[in-house]
């Protein structure tokens, strides 16, 4: 099936939120601070602007606690009289002229008392620079099997590494954006977003309504990434306080600049491996260390820490396994959700350590992976026995051999001794990524969703999941219809407004065909024990059956309905970090070809294979988009994306001075499916949306210290870090 | 006009000052003096010994044209290095010199092709030389009632030409280094970009290649680059892979070609 809403995207009919003419709307801008941290002593308004003509909001305007409602409350609405990061949202300023706006937001000067800022997470803070308990941790999480050290001390060899990645930025093509109005008393914010929930909850904690007080709808959303998680929540808390207090619509649209300024990033990570093998290679022991930047506040991080470290294993068996992580706070701009939610920092440092470990050893690294593999039987990391059938060194040999990573290996020597300048090189990595919330999240979440049948036989998905270009629309759509044997013509799919979806969770954690997906399968079958029949009733029956109900309870709505259930023998324990970390992984194996040129000393992939087992395919076309997409995002992480900080904020927060690859830059991705169904989800699909994140940075490094001979251990390997990498290794 | 007012600032394509146009206040409470009037400065002019592209000529105008990619491939070359499509048949030469970028696209082969600058203002028509037109970061031989008419190019020809952007990707980039280098009965010209706070030619380069002295390897450059350029720390690249970048190209592009490099 095609993407539903595919012609009305490309041909520039769909309306996203700054698309929408909003009658009588101010524009809504943002103050921010100016310093890392320190005391604010004084807001100063200048004289170039009408100010009665301005909304301002301050903290004081808040109805509720000044607090952004997530895992924990530590972060303000609007600072009030400290601040603890560069660009945090300290005064809200609204007119009718977007220009007088943005004179207005010039014309106001916060003046801190500056104190020390702590801007290293790799290094323990000084004590002046220390704001949380003794060292500014912000959250460790420990993941403990058998005995590392006894292992290691009885090891044949020992191999460490240390690995860093920097932070990313998300680059939806849609900036965030939010509308706020109040309707008979309702708090109405309709905008971009992943998650109307979390907008849900953040709107009732500090502005202390009911939920019945507030409303959340989703505009078409241009891209997300993670980006659009957590973040929209404080957008539309801004957007509601001016629209509360001019009470009139308020609409917030960031300029790319402020955008990439302000909001959240990838975490940049380090990551300490130290691993015993055998004599034949065997994996005996893994003592693994993660440190991430969380920035100046909670958010998100003690989850992207904790997805991080239950992948840093690997997909390997190993009984010995210590992973020790931490995310520490600095005075930076927060850092959140991203597309793989810190698997892609631990499985780069694993995947990159691998290959550092078989050059130790003097193995063939695709050897050194396969018979380590974890087979069925075997268990993970935090105990999760696999059993799934999966033919994992399958996976591994199909994208060596498509990219011809013993093939090549001659023609590659021979071409490198021969050329004046260019360098050419392969690498493989091969990687797992849970899909769903981690641990007992799914349970914790209890998502719901409803499937209406219509007075005319149709029937309406509502969920709170939302569209951002990933597909979900297209997806939920092919469910439905084929649940119940209806034409996709007679299945509509709800716009994601809280007034009529129900929590069906975050659009996040490649939860949404598979988790989501699964229930809109199984509030299908509802639907139809609802009208009397059983699960293969299918196409007119089932049509038939839902106008008659209508039409014997008139007025009445009729909704199918289902609530997540635990797949069976799924047990996480939270306290000590053991067993299913996630109902299922997705398998994969991703093979890169780079070519160097030593004039410029950059980096170009010029082939690359996507190999992976993701149950089953439900939408090809969505599926190898979704692939080639985080590829393309992930060649991007690994090459050419450098966040370049000044004291806590990205300095190059332009699109000319931050570089994302074009159509050039990409090669051919060849993107093969190898299909596995999962019982327990929707037509036996895993998640996959993350997936393709994890693989390129190790397989691309790996192919450029295959090439030149370079540690390749910290992305982005730009040129500058290229060149410096080869002058320490002497090439 | 511009005799009349001299913050005036005429503007062709605006591709740069449209940049930053949205969150620019100060761009705002300027004056700008539209040309696109101007039709008769969109032009390509043949004689016997010079190619004259009027001031409104668009870097799409030139890489449309049969006889600039025989006569003139270096244009061609560059017109296609900047930016997007759209950029590039909005944006005009004569804005790329005027903007003054040290990075630009255009202005290193315009100036290893030994163009001259044409000015006219209400005293008359003026011709300067584009290597001796800037004198510092943004600063050049301009008045202020001077429009630039046009960029005047010697016909010769030439038996090397080479151009070189150094961007952060392959298209749609910012230059981290430029170069340009053609040879003719005139001599070597080098010219490069974005290592200087101007673009300029590399005279102690071009020297050392004048006078054959031999260069075994990118570092024998180091020293006359050195002399020709004073590359910096910033936002896009650093001072010494700039430098150093600079060595490995040219000494790998002119290997082969010219016999002292060995």
């Amino acid at each position: 099936m095609r993407r539903l809403e595919g012609i009305s995207k490309l041909t520039g009919q769909m309306q996203y939120v700054d698309d929408i003419h909003v009658e009588g709307c101010l524009w809504g801008m943002t103050v921010r601070s100016p310093s890392p941290r320190g005391r604010i002593r004084e807001i100063r308004f200048g004289n170039a602007v009408d100010w009665s003509q301005c909304v301002v909001v301050d903290h004081r305007d808040i109805p509720g606690p000044n607090e952004v409602f997530l895992i924990e409350r530590d972060q303000p609405v609007l600072a009030s009289d400290y601040t603890r990061h560069i660009h945090e949202p300290v005064v809200l300023i609204a007119h009718e002229s977007r220009e007088v706006c943005r004179a207005a937001v010039a014309d106001v000067q916060v003046i801190v008392d500056e104190e020390p800022a702590a801007l290293e997470y790799r290094v323990l803070p000084k004590p002046e620079e220390v704001q949380r308990g003794n060292d500014n941790v912000l959250k460790t999480l420990k993941i403990e099997k058998g005995d590392v050290e006894g292992a290691l001390a009885n090891a044949a060899h020992v191999v460490e590494g240390v690995y860093e990645t920097g932070a990313q930025e998300h680059v939806y093509i849609e900036t965030q954006g939010m509308i706020a109005w109040v309707e008979d008393g309702v708090v109405i914010t309709k905008g971009s977003m992943q998650c109307p929930y979390y907008v849900v909850n953040a709107l009732k904690h500090a502005l202390a309504r009911e939920e019945s007080g507030v409303r959340v709808i989703q505009a078409p959303t241009g891209g997300g990434f993670g980006g659009k998680e957590d973040y929209p929540s404080h957008l539309a808390l801004h957007a509601a306080l001016l629209a509360l207090k001019a009470n009139r619509p308020v609409k917030m649209i960031y300029e790319r600049s402020e955008d990439m300024a302000a909001t959240t990033k990838r975490h940049p990570s380090r990551v300490r491996h130290r691993s015993g093998f055998d004599a034949q290679g065997k994996l005996v022991a893994q003592d693994i260390d993660v440190a991430i930047d969380g920035g100046a506040y909670v958010t998100l991080s003690p989850v992207v820490l904790s997805r991080g470290i239950i992948h840093a294993g690997g997909p390997y068996a190993c009984e010995h396994v210590r992973i020790n992580g931490r995310t520490v706070l600095t005075n930076s701009v927060p850092y959140g959700a991203f597309r793989g939610f810190g698997a892609p920092q631990t499985l780069f440092a694993l995947e990159r350590h691998m290959d550092v470990c078989a050059l130790a050893m003097d193995m063939d690294p695709v050897e050194l992976r396969r018979i380590n593999l974890i087979r069925d039987g075997q268990t993970t990391a935090t105990g999760q026995v696999i059993n799934d059938g999966t033919d994992r060194a399958a996976i591994l040999d199909k994208a060596a051999s498509l990219i011809g990573l013993k093939s090549k290996c001659d023609e590659h020597a021979s071409f490198n001794a021969t050329h004046p300048y260019l360098r050419r090189g392969t690498g493989i990595a091969v990687f797992f990524h849970g899909a769903g919330f981690t641990g007992s999240g799914e349970v914790a979440l209890k998502s719901r969703v409803r499937i209406a049948g219509l007075p005319d036989g149709r029937v309406e998905v509502l969920t709170s999941s939302t569209e951002m270009g990933q597909g979900a629309l297209t997806v939920f759509t092919t469910l439905a219809a084929d649940r119940l044997g209806l034409e996709p013509k007679d299945i509509i799919v709800a716009e994601p407004d809280t007034a009529r979806v129900p929590n069906s969770g975050p659009t996040v954690a490649s939860r949404t065909a598979m988790v989501v997906g699964r229930l809109v399968e199984r509030a299908c079958d509802d639907l139809q024990q609802r009208v009397g029949l059983d699960d293969g009733a299918r196409g007119d029956v089932v049509r038939d059956a839902i106008a008659m109900w209508h039409r014997n309870n008139e007025g009445k709505a009729l909704y199918g309905e289902a609530i997540y259930e635990k797949p069976p023998g799924i047990n996480w324990d939270d306290t000590n970090y053991t067993g299913d970390a996630y109902g299922t992984f997705a398998w994969a194996a991703y093979a890169a070809e780079v070519e160097i040129d030593l004039r410029t000393f950059s980096a170009r992939v010029t082939d690359f294979v996507a190999v992976q087992e993701i149950g089953s395919v439900i939408n090809e076309t969505l599926a190898r988009g979704q692939i080639q997409g985080g590829v393309v995002q992930g060649i991007g992480w690994a090459l050419l994306e450098e966040c370049v900080q000044e004291r806590g904020a990205m300095k190059n927060c332009q699109l000319t001075n931050y570089i994302i690859p074009t159509s050039d830059d990409v090669p051919p991705i060849r993107v093969v499916f190898l299909e596995n169904p999962y019982e327990y989800g929707a037509q036996g699909a895993k998640g996959i949306g993350e997936l393709p994140m994890d693989g390129p940075g190790p397989a691309i490094a790996n192919a450029i210290a295959q090439a030149i001979g370079v540690s390749a251990d910290v992305l982005p390997l730009t040129p500058e870090r290229l060149m410096t990498m080869m002058d320490s290794a002497h090439v | 006009m511009l005799a009349g007012d001299s913050s005036l600032i005429p503007i062709a394509g605006a591709t740069d000052v449209l940049v930053h146009w949205p969150g620019n206040l100060e761009a705002k409470t300027r004056s700008y003096l539209d040309l696109s009037g101007l039709g008769e400065l969109r032009s390509m002019q043949w004689a016997d010994d010079t190619f004259t592209i009027g001031a409104l000529t668009t870097y799409w105008d030139v890489i449309c044209n049969e006889q600039c990619a025989q006569a003139f491939p270096l244009l061609i070359n560059a017109a296609r290095q900047v930016g997007s499509v759209q950029i590039q048949s909005r944006g005009t030469w004569a804005g790329n010199i005027i903007n003054a970028s040290p990075a630009a696209d255009g202005v290193p082969v315009l100036m290893a092709y030994d163009a001259t600058v044409v000015m006219q203002s209400c005293e008359g028509i003026e011709e300067i030389p584009l290597d001796e037109f800037y004198f510092g970061y943004k600063q050049m031989r301009r008045r202020t009632d001077q429009l630039v008419v046009a960029i005047r190019m010697p016909r010769r020809a030439h038996d090397v030409e080479i151009f070189e952007k150094v961007g952060a990707r392959r298209a749609q980039a910012i230059s981290k280094i430029g170069l340009a280098i053609t040879h003719s009965q005139d001599g070597w010209r080098i010219v490069a970009s974005a290592v200087a706070p101007t673009i300029l030619r590399c005279k102690a380069i071009e020297t050392l290649l004048e006078e054959g002295s031999p260069v075994r390897s990118p570092d024998d450059l180091m020293a006359a680059i050195a002399k020709d350029v004073s590359p910096i720390d910033d936002i896009r690249s650093s001072r010494l892979y700039r430098e150093r970048v600079l060595a490995r190209i040219l000494y790998h592009d002119l290997k082969g070609i010219v016999p002292s490099f060995v």
